[in-house]
């Protein structure tokens, strides 16, 4: 998998109130998902493009477990999620609902720079700046997660080969 | 060898093997799985029924309806009746309205020392009040969990934190864990937290559950606290057979811990958080003075229960709610509702000009009655103030003790508890 698209660069802590609002979580994934970080930046629903790459610091997805925070992001195209660090339970939804997300607490970017992502070999290069980055490695069982397409493509494996036995 | 932590031995239990160390992942066998209307049948009863799978065992699953509870619109009411229909059809237990996710289980005794339990919210770490070893996943995670009964945990570091001293009057354990934001940060997610020393010994099951709950805010895997003859008087009290040996789990003498806090709990001030995070927290003596507060919000798992109805309550006795401020009161479950208006907790609060609202999740999550326009500041005993989350982003919010929220109310601003405790 080669990931390469314009970046969007936000700080630290980026929680999931400001990924997917409260007032709008009983709501369709569409209209949710129009309300995307409209805290933290009110133009990025709008102006996000499909394959962008979301970049932020430390803690990125801190807060409630509702994978509507990765969903609104699938839907609005974002192709990745490079952070210094993840809140936990975020990095696991990520990963299980197959939105790559990767922590590189080296990375140097600016906002715009194209960035090429490979998340099972956990590299990234800034195309724009001609730099490389080794991202933490994804652990084990989430990698077969990875490489299955996601936490259900992986459970449908599972099952079948019960079956099977 | 050093001995082994308190979650270390859960997790080893679960995941069947002799002994664990921080950083292995294991696979563990799930005690209890929880989850409510928000995050549960309304998402996993479409992805059990395209693999085509059944639960794996129906008597450890709890389902709990308190995000859309009651119904304020169709979306809400539709989600509801799904959740009614698929925890019949499944024989789950079903808790309707009565209470949020977290309290409920604490109140029925459903989480117990030496468990390992997954709940699909983030404030799940409030099991382990009970000695229970309880994480927050996504929903994706709970359909695995229900197909399979198992989950992977990459052990974590122990993080002790010893509460020294006894906490003075006004001050709670929302007050530790406000200070702890502050101090540690919002990023451990490297770590389980281990709670101790005489001031948690002297704590309500109510108030570890805000301990735990609030190991969240903290960033970290989870929270507990070793169980103790408290624990297992809530445990008989709520009439839910529990093992024998329930009261021997906790960290070997010689439990080696990867790191350790002090807290001195004697010393400890009132805390507020200024928005937009709990981690901007700092004594209420150096809060601005003029913040003048809109709503005043006693309510969610952390900061509604009965006790924290009673803190309320010791500020609010024979005074008013000031000119200009609303307070709004939604307490965490119908039980406790009901023993608040037994002993007369509910009749100071109400006589005070407080604002009963329904049972449940409520404006915490900005989801029921209570939201905030923009440019109005609220403060509120609830866990979590990111911009946005009780309803406008323009909307400034403060968090604090039930005891702090109850004062500011007084006062319609930010105001010290302990001079109306004197």
């Amino acid at each position: 998998m080669i990931l390469r698209g314009r970046c969007h660069v936000f700080g630290d802590q980026v929680d999931t109130d400001a990924l997917a609002p409260g007032p709008y979580m009983r709501k369709p994934l569409p209209e949710l998902a129009s309300h995307c970080l409209e805290a933290v930046d009110p133009r990025f629903a709008r102006e996000v493009q499909r394959g962008d790459i979301v970049v932020a610091g430390r803690g990125f997805g801190i807060g409630s477990s509702r994978e509507q925070a990765v969903q609104a992001l699938l839907h609005l195209g974002v192709a990745a999620v490079v952070a210094t660090s993840f809140a936990r339970i975020f990095y696991r939804n990520a990963l299980n609902l197959g939105l790559p997300a990767l922590a590189c607490p080296a990375l140097v970017v600016r906002a715009g720079d194209e960035l090429e992502v490979r998340p099972q070999q956990g590299e990234i290069e800034n195309l724009s700046q001609g730099t490389r980055f080794a991202c933490e490695p994804i652990p084990a069982p989430l990698l077969a997660v990875v490489a299955a397409g996601g936490l259900m493509p992986w459970l449908e494996a599972r099952l079948a080969a019960r079956r099977g036995a | 060898m050093a001995g082994a932590t308190l979650a270390e031995k859960i997790l080893a239990r679960a995941s069947g093997q002799p002994r664990v160390r921080p950083g292995q992942i294991v696979t563990c066998a799930v005690d209890l799985l929880m989850m409510h209307d928000s995050g549960g049948p309304r998402r996993v009863a479409q992805r059990l029924a395209q693999l085509g799978a059944r639960v794996w065992d129906p008597e450890k699953v709890v389902v709990v309806s308190d995000h859309f509870v009651p119904a304020t619109d169709l979306d809400g009411a539709e989600i509801l009746a799904l959740t009614r229909r698929w925890a019949r059809e499944q024989g789950v237990r079903h808790y309707d309205g009565v209470g949020i996710c977290h309290v409920v289980l604490q109140e029925h005794g459903h989480v117990q020392p030496g468990m390992f339990c997954v709940g699909g919210d983030s404030h799940s770490p409030s099991g382990g009040a009970a000695g229970a070893y309880m994480v927050g996943v996504g929903a994706t995670e709970v359909t695995g969990v229900l197909v399979t009964g198992e989950i992977w945990i990459k052990v974590p570091q122990t993080l002790r934190i010893d509460c020294a001293g006894r906490l003075g009057a006004g001050v709670s354990a929302k007050d530790v864990m406000l200070h702890l934001c502050a101090r540690l940060g919002m990023n451990n997610d490297a770590f389980v937290v281990e709670y101790a020393g005489e001031a948690v010994a002297a704590l309500s099951m109510s108030e570890r559950l805000v301990l735990c709950n609030m190991a969240a805010e903290l960033g970290a895997e989870t929270g507990l606290v070793a169980p103790d003859a408290t624990t297992l008087a809530a445990l008989s009290e709520a009439g839910r057979p529990f093992a024998g040996d329930a009261g021997a789990w906790r960290s070997d003498d010689d439990a080696r811990f990867d790191a350790r806090v002090v807290v001195d709990a004697a010393a400890l001030p009132p805390q507020v958080a200024a928005p937009h995070s709990p981690a901007h927290s700092d004594s209420v003596e150096c809060a601005p003075r003029g913040v003048r507060i809109d709503q005043a919000y006693i309510g969610a798992c952390t900061g509604a229960k009965l006790s924290d109805l009673r803190m309320a309550a010791a500020v609010l006795a024979g005074r008013k709610v000031a000119a200009g401020t609303r307070l709004l009161i939604a307490p965490a479950s119908t039980a406790m509702t009901a023993q608040a208006a037994a002993e007369g907790t509910l009749a100071t609060l109400t006589e005070a000009g407080a604002i009963l609202l329904p049972t449940g999740c409520g404006a915490c999550a900005g989801m029921g009655a209570g939201m905030l326009a923009a440019g109005e500041t609220c403060i509120a005993s609830t866990a979590r103030n990111f911009k946005g989350r009780m309803g406008s982003a323009e909307a400034q919010v403060w968090l604090g003790s039930p005891y702090t929220v109850a004062a500011s109310a007084v006062k319609g601003r930010i105001a010290d508890p302990r001079e109306f405790l004197a």
